[in-house]
Formats: structure tokens, sequence, C-alpha cells
């Protein structure tokens, strides 16, 4: 046990010294995971907020010839503002993007409305420019809503109910709550968090088996009256440690980042309270132990720093992939899925982000199967430190 | 005190070590010589337990190093071949923490790491980190940990590799005072010069067999050259040819 001890302290110290590991444990995933993912959130949905508050100016070519319609967009907080020259000169203006939107009202536009067969506007947009897109979307909507109300008149005028024009009225029913819809949103912060968790240590497992061998520190470190289980265990302790740290580093700097999202505008109370911070630290605290025996195993099999850090970044990414097929085909919580390491993990944080109560069995079987995993995992570690064949 | 009979060892296809014997009593220095990739480095491997042999045995003080390595690591010394100590912490530190490591008491720690810090000089850059050291200071560091529990033997493989003339004199100084106390010294080389200047006997091992074991007069009485350079050429022929 004391020898454990102080393997464990040394790592720690060693560990904290290094900058270069430090910075990467302790800044580069706990810190710019989160604040990296709330600024591109609070850009998304400062956009999406402002572009339909906001006074659209729309370009129209011959506005003259539909004053009425002018009016309506007007109503609609759409302005509307000299066009092109010409239609040739609307449509390079929409390629190149001097206008987003130009409505080209043609010259017989008024005579088919009077006429009342139907009358012909054009809308020229670049669809595959996003803003573009959203803008002409808008006109488009303006102009079917006159539309109708055009409509609606006409068939007063001939005493019909324009009622008549709307068989079937649909009314949506949402069941999510403003926790839920969140929930989408934040799903992907669970890879965020697993990620600055594995980060933490990275540096410390590699330094504590590759590092090692290749200072030559490992074979007068061997040669000392301890047994190599116990300065295994030390080592994978401290790395668990810096784990811990990092994964709680990251859970409170997304905790401060939410307050800087607008999420009450969208209708969205994303479900992270203090103790909600606390419960997803120990609902993901099994991925310290796993994590750590994981990139210890990992570096102690490569011959070099180089060599273990080329294969513990692809560690970093194992992860996602079972998140990922899950956020793909939306699968719900199941039994089966608390088997599988960081996808447990990750169902049970979406849960608690949108404010669902969590299936405890859920919780003790992922808890449990990825603390064995790690467990075994661990051994196995221990193990590969007795072979002679460790100092390569 | 080591004894060591007849270890053979095989790494995969190429037998490195085949049937070393030889004996390094307490207050001698015992000198294992030969040329790169002789087998010095496998047996120095064996006697502190890095490394299983195949066959035969091998004893620090009595204890069995594969029955009992851990008792046998207790009485060891070890000095590996390019040892590395850790940059981030000091000279200081590194020693600490081997003391930790081998258990001394933690109030006693002080008082010897302040000792062994005196006998190898290392005052001057004791609490400098060791990330700029040069080869001779990490060489000093590197044999005051391995010394820091006070070990009856001390196995030193080729410790005077890359050290200029002055850090080789004081390691040859340290050398003749852990003799003088009484330990069980243990060092391998290729330098002829320096185990003929050093060493009580001399073992010259040449593929993976001993060629010679005796005194340095001995050795130079049996080959029949009075120059031990002569006797170390002819010794190795003599071997490598049966």
């Amino acid at each position: 046990m004391r020898t454990l001890a102080t393997v464990f302290v040394k790592e720690v110290v060693d560990n904290f010294r290094d900058r270069r590991a430090l910075m990467s444990a302790l800044i580069f995933g706990p810190l710019f995971g989160p604040i990296f993912f709330a600024f591109i959130i609070n850009l998304s949905i400062e956009r999406s907020l402002s572009n339909a508050e906001q006074t659209l100016d729309l370009a129209v070519i011959g506005a003259e010839r539909a004053p009425n319609l002018v009016a309506f967009l007007a109503s609609r907080n759409i302005d509307v503002v000299d066009g092109p020259a010409d239609r040739q000169a609307a449509l390079e203006a929409a390629k190149t993007g001097e206008h987003n939107v130009v409505l080209i009202v043609p010259e017989r536009f008024a005579e088919q409305l009077a006429g009342a067969t139907p009358a012909r506007l054009e809308v020229v947009s670049d669809q595959a420019n996003t803003e573009a897109d959203g803008e002409a979307r808008r006109v488009r909507n303006a102009i079917q809503e006159y539309s109708r109300q055009l409509a609606g008149l006409r068939l007063t005028a001939r005493g019909i109910s324009p009622l008549l024009l709307r068989p079937i009225n649909v009314d949506d029913v949402d069941v999510s709550t403003s926790s839920g819809r969140a929930g989408i949103l934040l799903g992907m912060m669970s890879y965020f968090f697993i990620f600055s968790l594995l980060m933490g240590g990275m540096y410390l497992a590699i330094d504590s088996t590759a590092g090692e061998r290749e200072r030559g520190s490992l074979e007068p470190l061997l040669s000392l009256p301890v047994t190599r289980d116990q300065l295994m265990l030390g080592k994978i302790a401290a790395t668990c440690m810096f784990m811990a740290l990092s994964l709680s580093l990251s859970l409170v700097t997304f905790f401060f980042a939410l307050k800087f999202m607008p999420f009450e505008e969208l209708g969205m109370t994303p479900n992270f309270s203090p103790s909600v911070v606390l419960s997803a630290f120990l609902v993901l605290s099994p991925m310290i132990l796993l994590g750590a025996a994981v990139m210890t195993l990992v570096a102690s099999f490569t011959k070099s720093y180089k060599e273990a850090q080329t294969w513990l970044s692809v560690v970093l990414l194992a992860p996602t992939m079972p998140i990922l097929i899950v956020s793909i085909l939306t699968l719900r919580p199941r039994f089966e899925f608390m088997f599988v390491p960081s996808l447990s993990q990750h169902l049970l944080l979406v849960d608690m982000i949108k404010n669902e109560p969590l299936v405890p069995v859920h919780v003790a079987v992922s808890v449990l199967s990825t603390l064995a995993v790690g467990a075994i995992l661990t051994v196995i570690c221990a193990r590969l430190y007795r072979r002679e064949g460790l100092l390569g | 005190m080591i004894r060591v009979e007849d270890i053979h060892k095989s790494f995969g296809s190429v037998h490195a070590v085949r049937g070393v014997s030889f004996e390094a009593p307490d207050g001698k220095i015992t000198g294992l010589l030969g040329p790169n990739g002789a087998g010095k480095s496998t047996t120095l491997r064996v006697l502190y337990t890095v490394l299983k042999p195949d066959r035969g045995r091998a004893e620090i003080d009595g204890v069995d190093v594969v029955a009992d390595g851990l008792a046998a690591r207790g009485r060891i010394g070890a000095l590996p071949h390019g040892a590395g100590l850790y940059p981030q912490l000091t000279a200081r530190e590194n020693i600490v923490y081997y003391a930790r490591l081998c258990g001394l008491e933690r109030d006693g720690i002080e008082e010897r790491v302040e000792r062994i810090v005196d006998l190898l000089e290392i005052g001057d850059f004791a609490d400098r980190r060791s990330k700029g050291f040069s080869q001779g200071q990490r060489t000093k560091v590197a044999l005051a940990r391995s010394l820091v529990h006070d070990p009856q033997n001390v196995i030193l493989d080729e410790p005077s590799n890359g050290l200029d003339v002055m850090a080789t004199r004081s390691l040859r100084d340290l050398i003749l005072k852990l003799r003088d106390s009484g330990r069980c010294v243990l060092f391998s080389s290729h330098v002829m010069q320096e185990v003929a200047a050093l060493c009580d006997d001399i073992v010259i091992i040449a593929n993976g067999k001993v060629a010679i074991d005796d005194t340095a007069e001995g050795i130079r009485k049996r080959t029949g050259c009075d120059d031990l350079e002569d006797a170390f050429v002819h010794a190795i022929a003599r071997v490598e040819s049966g």
C-alpha cells in the first residue's frame, strides 16, 4: 500500500510539472470543449432567432405594379427596396450574393390579377446558401399568405364561405418538455465529457509506460525491492486521479458555459443544475477506471512515446462510435445498451438533461458493467507488467 | 556476495548466455569484462531479477533470485545500462523516490539522502530538475538513488559509459570506497584498462561463456601474456574457436 501511494504521489507531481501534459489534461479537453461548444450553439441560436425578428430588405423589380402586395409584405416585416434593372441582372445579383433574394413582378401581373387568372411572381435566390434560402422561404411564405387572403376575398365577393378552402385543419400537439428539447441539442455533450476525461490521463498513461521505457527509467525501477503489481496500480491510480480532475473541470466549465446560451428564447430549459452536475460525475466516473486501464494497456504495447500517442488518439475516438450510431438511429435507452461503456453513460446523461427519471436498474448495470470491464483491464495491465518482454 | 551457477538465457533463437558461473565475494570488486554482445548485460539483468534465467541459478547473499526475487532485490543496488532519471523531478526528488520505494523509514530518509548526496558530490545540482543534466550528472544521480538504501551488493552495468575523465575518476573512487566498506561490487565494462586498474577479480565473458575467471595477475600468468589486453584477446579467441 505504501509503495502504491509513493508511486501515485510521484506520478502526480511529475505530471503536474510537465507543462505540455498539464495543458492537454486540464485545459484542452475540459475548457476548450465546452467553451467551443457554447460558442457554436450560441451563434446558431442567435442567428435563427434574429432572422425571424429582423426586418428583411427585399429587392423587388416592378414594385409599382403590385402596391397592395408591397403593403402586405411591409406588414410582415419585409421592406421593399429597389431591385436590379432587369431579370438578367437579378439572376446575377442572386448568384454573386449582392442580393440574397430578388422578387420579380412581371409587367402582366396586375392584368392577370384583375383577370383572376393565376398571376405569376418570381422569387430568385441561391438555395445553396442557407441564409438566402431562409430569406427566400420567408418571402415565399408571406406571398402564400397574401395569396390565400386574396382567394378568401374573391370567394366572399361571390357569396361563398372562404372556409370551403380549408376542408382540414391540423393542430400540432407537442408533448415535449422544454428540458426534452434541450436534450436533443445537448446530447453530444456526453462525448465531450468522455473525451476530456480520457485526455486528462493520456499523457500520464504514456509517460508511465512507453515514456518510462524510452527514458531508460523503467529498468532501474523494476530492480527495486517492490512488486510490479504495486508499481502498475500506483500508475493507474495516478492516471485515474487526473482523469477525475479533468472530468470534474469539464463538467463545471460546461455548467457555467450553459449560462451564456440563450436557451429560454428557444423554449428550452436544459436540466443542468449543480445536483445534475454531481450525478453526471457519478454516472461518468466508472469510465475513469476503464479509461485509465485502456490507455495504460494500449501504451504498454507501444515501443515509444510517439507510437503511444498515435494509438491513443485512436482510443480517444473509440467512445464516439456507439454514441454516434445511437444518435443517428435515435434509439431510446434500453436495458441491453447499459452493458456498453460510453453508450450507457451517454444515454443516462441525455435522460438527465431531459429531466426524465433514471431507471435504477439501468444505472446499476451501467456502473457495474463499466467498472467490471475496467477492473478486468487493470488486472491484464498488471499481468502484462510481469512479463520480461516489457523492457522491449 | 553474489553467486552465479551455470545460467543460460535465450531470446528467441539467440542464445545470449550459455552457462555462466562465477562468484563475487564481499569486500572485493569483481569485473565482468567482454566485447559488446558477449552476454554481460544479460547476466547482470538476471542478477537484478529483471530477466529470469532459462537454466541455472543465481544467489544474492544466499537468496535465490528466481524463487525470492523481492528479497534478492532488497539486497541489491543496481545501475542498469543507460539508466534514465525523471526529468521533471530534481536530483534529490529522484533519490527520495527510490528511498521511499525501498521502504526506508520516513524519518531516516532525509538523513540518508543527505549522506548519499555528499558521498557522490551532487550537492551543487541536487535541487535542480534533472531535465538538463549532463551524462556525468545523470550517472551520479542514478548511482546515488540505487545506493540510497545502503545495499550490501552493488551491480553496475557499464557505469563509465559516456563519462569524461573527471567523472570516471570520481566513479572509481566511489567504487573503491564501497569495497573498503565491505560491499560486494560487481560491474561490467568493455574497457580493458578500467577493469585492470580497479578489479580484484576479473571474469572475462565471450560468446555467452566465461573465458577466464581470475585476478589480473593470474590472467597474465595463465595466458602467458604480460600485457592484459593481449591476454584478453587471447582468452576470447580461445572461447570463440572452441
